[in-house]
């Protein structure tokens, strides 16, 4: 597998960043200069899990064409599974000391705990659904859609319609969510306090780990054979047919694995940030995640991470220095982006086009046949 | 020869097809037979349902009434386009359509026959003779040189021909081959007529063209469509000559 110099370079700084960041939190004194607030690791790790969300979108989008508008209900759902085992691990120090259920079930009045509440207590069970919940929703979804050969926009519409339907879902109190207020005061993972400093440096680290393997896996698909034969659906998938080829198949493995991909990172955020709520699934949410990649590159992969995470910076010093104004500066960033970075960022590294490349290499190679 | 085609045996086989878009009959009862290892060119005006015929031949479009038969058994009209492409069915477009972001070389490994399951192709590594088959093509096709470009960047006919050998690659006993020599320049012209009887050495060929002197280069029997059907089939001098051919040709 070729990563190029991008991969590597994203690989490190990725890993690195995260590995330095979290131990200048843990082995500096809070009164050093070089110390790293345990706030900064916190939002840093967020981010990441975000740039795995981007990751995601990229996937699909960049390479198969399918613009995804709804794909941080993946993610929500992915961080659901986390938020649920979370809930579990409380048992009697939640407020109303109940050791079977959960506050809000107490609150309202609940006896017992619903069925698919069962098993979450096994941290190995949860991350196995918030694996599974996005993988099985993603199949279903992708299998009806793709088969009725519905694409391009119709598609996207509908998948912005499936997120905001769970945003709705989940706002019911009866859907055993939590409701509006959604999961939330966690203690422990996998017995260590959530809130600890050291917890979060973990997770950091963690986060940066996972977003490295998923960015591996997608540089494995996109550059396999079955990567060019996406690249093929996604600009003539009538074509691909004749060839023998079922484009539904294709996509629908992609779609898959690009909504795992964005459960685990979900998964990952949750015990971050401390709270998973129905506004996870706001469809503003899956947009910008498509901002992201669009400002990074799309279907570049390494541009989905810097897309993800020089935009979210940006978010956060924006809606610090300027609140009002964020939601202009996000879109007057897409508009700048499309008109005048159409390969996003990583467009501005690659002024020597793939092109340019490719038809020195017939040359090059002819060279070495005679020197060589 | 080894794999030598038997002669005289029916490989296609239309009978009474009829398929109907919004009341307008783009193919009205049409009948034709295709033996093993013939080249056949159709001709015929604009809407005369040449290119329906494709489709309904290789899955696109369902017909309304009609039998579709290949390989003497095998009934076309129950299939999908990628089972029928697996049967042995090319098919070439009138617009050249190759993946244009993929390199000469990656657009022929697509095409060479072989497993298309995504699980396969998703650990599948090169083989030599893949290798060797893709160079093969590439050496029929006159495009080695230009094997690791991106085929957006490849000329008209450059395009045209990697979509024959797409068509080579493969393997299918049937190539359909739509308007092959639009737009391109005399000599291209020649050379793929050329390409398209070497090619008829091993497989049935089945050309759809507007071009007479192209037609008449390949020498091959010649089915005239009009309005769906067929009005006159023979030699090229034949049809020529035939007065209702004559008649849709130069009008009422």
């Amino acid at each position: 597998m070729k990563l190029g110099m991008s991969g590597y370079i994203a690989i490190l700084c990725v890993l690195g960043g995260a590995i330095l960041l979290a131990l200048l939190n843990q082995l500096t004194p809070a009164s050093s200069a070089v110390h790293v607030p345990t706030y900064v690791m916190a939002l840093v790790g967020k981010y990441l899990c975000f740039a795995m969300l981007a990751l995601a979108v990229d996937l699909v989008w960049g390479f198969a064409g399918i613009l995804s508008l709804g794909h941080a209900a993946f993610f929500a759902l992915g961080g659901y599974a986390m938020g649920m085992y979370l809930m579990r691990q409380i048992g009697t120090r939640g407020v109303y000391g109940n050791p079977n259920l959960p506050d809000f079930m107490v609150f309202l009045g609940w006896k017992e705990l619903p069925w698919y509440w069962y098993g979450f207590s096994w941290f190995g069970f949860a991350m196995l659904m918030a694996i599974l919940v996005p993988a099985i929703l993603a199949g279903v979804f992708g299998w009806l859609a793709f088969r009725s050969r519905v694409t391009g926009v119709y598609l996207s519409i509908i998948t912005q319609a499936l997120t905001y339907a769970l945003l709705l879902a989940f706002f019911r109190n009866d859907m055993g969510f939590g409701g509006n207020n959604g999961l939330t005061d966690f203690k422990d993972i996998l017995g260590f306090n959530v809130q600890a400093d050291s917890t979060r440096a973990a997770l950091l680290v963690i986060s940066a780990l996972f977003l490295c393997g998923a960015f591996l896996v997608a540089r494995f698909v996109v550059d396999s054979r079955f990567g060019k034969i996406l690249i093929a659906v996604r600009d003539t998938e009538s074509r691909t047919r004749f060839l023998g080829y079922r484009p539904e198949t294709y996509k629908l493995v992609v779609w898959v694995l690009s909504a795992v991909m964005a459960g685990i990172g979900g998964a990952l955020y949750v015990p971050q940030v401390g709270i998973i709520n129905p506004s996870e699934f706001a469809p503003g949410n899956s947009i910008e995640a498509v901002i992201w990649v669009a400002v990074g590159g799309r279907g570049t992969l390494v541009g989905a991470i810097l897309g993800a995470l020089l935009v979210n910076f940006g978010k956060t010093w924006f809606t610090g220095a300027f609140p009002e104004v964020w939601l202009y500066a996000l879109g007057a960033m897409f508009i700048f982006v499309t008109l005048f970075l159409p390969r996003g960022v990583m467009g501005l590294f690659q002024r020597r086009s793939k092109r340019e490349i490719e038809e020195e290499m017939p040359a090059a190679a002819a060279a070495h046949e005679v020197t060589g | 020869m080894s794999d030598r085609l038997n002669e005289g045996d029916t490989l296609l086989y239309l009978d009474g097809v009829t398929v109907t878009f919004d009341g307008f009959r783009a193919l009205n009862a049409l009948s034709l037979v295709l033996e093993k290892g013939e080249m056949r060119a159709m001709v015929g005006p604009n809407g005369a349902g040449k290119t329906t015929m494709m489709d309904v031949i290789t899955g696109k479009t369902r017909p309304d009434t009609g039998k579709v038969v290949f390989n003497k058994d095998v009934d076309l009209t129950k299939l999908d386009e990628p089972s029928i492409a697996a049967l042995g069915i090319g098919r070439k477009f009138q617009k050249p359509t190759v993946f244009e972001p993929l390199s000469v070389w990656d657009n022929l490994l697509l095409a060479l026959a072989g497993d298309r399951s995504p699980r396969f192709s998703m650990f599948a590594r090169q083989t030599p003779e893949e290798k060797t088959k893709i160079e093969g093509i590439l050496e029929t096709t006159r495009l080695t040189d230009a094997r690791n470009r991106r085929s957006a960047d490849l000329s008209h006919g450059q395009k045209q021909w990697l979509e024959i050998g797409m068509l080579l690659a493969q393997e299918p006993q049937l190539l359909l081959v739509d308007e092959p020599v639009a737009g391109m320049t005399d000599a291209e012209t020649e050379q793929t007529a050329h390409l398209l009887r070497e090619i008829n050495k091993t497989r049935s060929v089945v050309v759809v063209e507007h071009d007479m002197a192209f037609v008449r280069a390949l020498d091959v029997k010649v089915t005239v469509l009009h309005e769906g059907s067929v009005l006159s089939e023979g030699s090229l001098d034949f049809v020529s000559d035939d007065p209702k051919v004559i008649e849709v040709y130069l009008g009422r």
